[in-house]
């Protein structure tokens, strides 16, 4: 059983993170991420995260704001290229990345959100990043192990929600978002709008509320 | 050789076009960045769709200042169209399509291919980068890839190696190379050179290319218009 879902503000949302939690953030290249909540994140000071992301913003800009603050432990994800301070925290020894390949990345947050705690998928097999990887050969080809990637609390964006907590997506913002609302036990969404129950056409309900237990509204 | 980076890039564009102009059946292609990105603009055939791994099928052009969406970008950040019957879809879904072997063909950038068909394109250990993209997830579950590379690195020397020096995304996974200058296919292990730019000789192609190929008995001119 759930709470029913809890409309609050961003301050009072960010809360529920716990020092050293893991972190899921919905977003790919600064689209669909939930900015006010990232930024209250920032602001809150909260440190040694494990943040689950694609990537991490750009520097100093979205999620790069944890980074700049010494907020981030760890990164679980798959390009940093549009943020080079990851780099450079990296090869300082200031954090941990687990960097996988976008497909395996997005099918471990699948599998965790599904019940699945591992996989075989192709992507990476001999390379470096399947270094120390368990394999195992189907058929005449070797797979790598992946495991499932869950979260403490997810950081989500939608366009909508109604007031139960049906999410609907604006366009290519969608991403990671609808996955990670499965994937972490404490899932919280940003959204520009909140609409009553049943004015959402069910037919187009991407993530039913069974997923969410917080919503936040944008500008709020 | 002498050609300047931009005709090399639209030519290698327009040529890899060419792949997909004639097909009538429906074929689903996944674009990289940079020279990939400009294959769409020579397509021109309504049965190719132009899937973006950050969730899309259907990516049209991209989007004239007038056009633009912020909410609406390709897997490089770019601000795109949509073409008529465009769908979104989460990120597990998109690498679902790409792993589970139904997008036809994918096109990408490498910073260099080798005898083995083995394609080095994501990373130079350089400290600066940390990313690898969709890239391993493409090559290894997309029907056939398709290398765009300029023939020769600034300094002139060949970007089609004996053996790939940087860190592998796919062994054994080009099956088509395009340069500005030849196209290469990857057959029964070995590369085939199968056709060669207007301009240049078989000679000329031998001594810009590192890498051992058979040239095929039917070598042809390479379409360059």
């Amino acid at each position: 059983m759930k709470k029913v879902i809890q409309i609050m503000s961003c301050e009072e949302a960010i809360k529920s993170i716990a020092p050293h939690s893991r972190v899921m953030v919905g977003g790919f290249g600064l689209r669909g991420y939930p900015e006010d909540l990232v930024d209250a994140l920032a602001a809150s000071g909260i440190g040694d995260l494990t943040i689950i992301s694609n990537d991490l913003g750009s520097p100093g800009i979205g999620l790069g704001k944890l980074l700049t603050n010494n907020q981030i432990k760890g990164l679980e994800g798959n390009y940093y290229n549009w943020n080079p301070e990851v780099a450079a925290a990296y090869n300082e020894g200031k954090i941990k990345v687990n960097l996988l390949p976008q497909g395996t990345f997005a099918e471990g947050i699948r599998a965790a959100g599904a019940g699945i705690p591992a996989f075989y998928t192709l992507a990476s097999v001999g390379t470096e990043l399947a270094k120390g990887k368990e394999t195992r050969t189907f058929g005449d080809k070797e797979y790598v192990l992946e495991y499932a990637l869950p979260g403490d609390v997810a950081l989500l964006k939608a366009e909508k929600a109604d007031e139960l907590g049906n999410l609907v997506y604006c366009k290519s913002a969608r991403n990671f978002n609808p996955i990670m609302a499965m994937a972490a036990k404490y899932v919280i969404v940003e959204v520009g709008e909140i609409v009553a129950a049943g004015e959402l056409d069910p037919e187009c309900i991407v993530t039913p509320h069974m997923f969410v237990d917080v919503l936040v509204l944008k500008g709020r | 050789m002498e050609m300047s980076e931009e005709i090399a890039k639209e030519r290698i564009a327009k040529r890899i076009a060419q792949e997909f102009r004639l097909t009538t059946n429906r074929l689903f292609l996944n674009l990289g960045v940079g020279i990939p990105t400009m294959v769409a603009d020579y397509v021109n055939n309504a049965n190719v769709f132009v899937q973006a791994e950050n969730g899309m099928l259907g990516v049209g052009p991209l989007a004239k200042s007038d056009e633009e969406d912020w909410q609406l970008i390709n897997a490089g950040r770019q601000m795109v169209t949509m073409t008529k019957g465009c769908s979104f879809f989460d990120s597990s879904v998109s690498f679902g399509m790409i792993r589970g072997g139904h997008v036809d063909a994918t096109v990408l950038g490498a910073f260099e291919v080798d005898e083995a068909g083995n394609i080095a394109n994501w990373i130079i250990p350089n400290g600066k980068q940390l990313g690898v993209g969709g890239a391993m997830d493409l090559v290894s579950g997309a029907n056939r890839v398709i290398v765009a590379i300029q023939h020769q690195d600034k300094k002139g020397k060949s970007k089609i190696k004996k053996s790939c020096a940087l860190p592998i995304t796919g062994f054994h996974e080009a099956d088509l190379i395009i340069t500005e200058y030849a196209v290469f296919a990857y057959e029964d292990g070995g590369l085939v050179l199968k056709e060669i730019a207007p301009e240049v000789t078989l000679e000329d192609i031998r001594m810009m290319t590192e890498a051992a190929y058979k040239v095929s008995a039917t070598v042809k001119t390479m379409n360059v218009a």
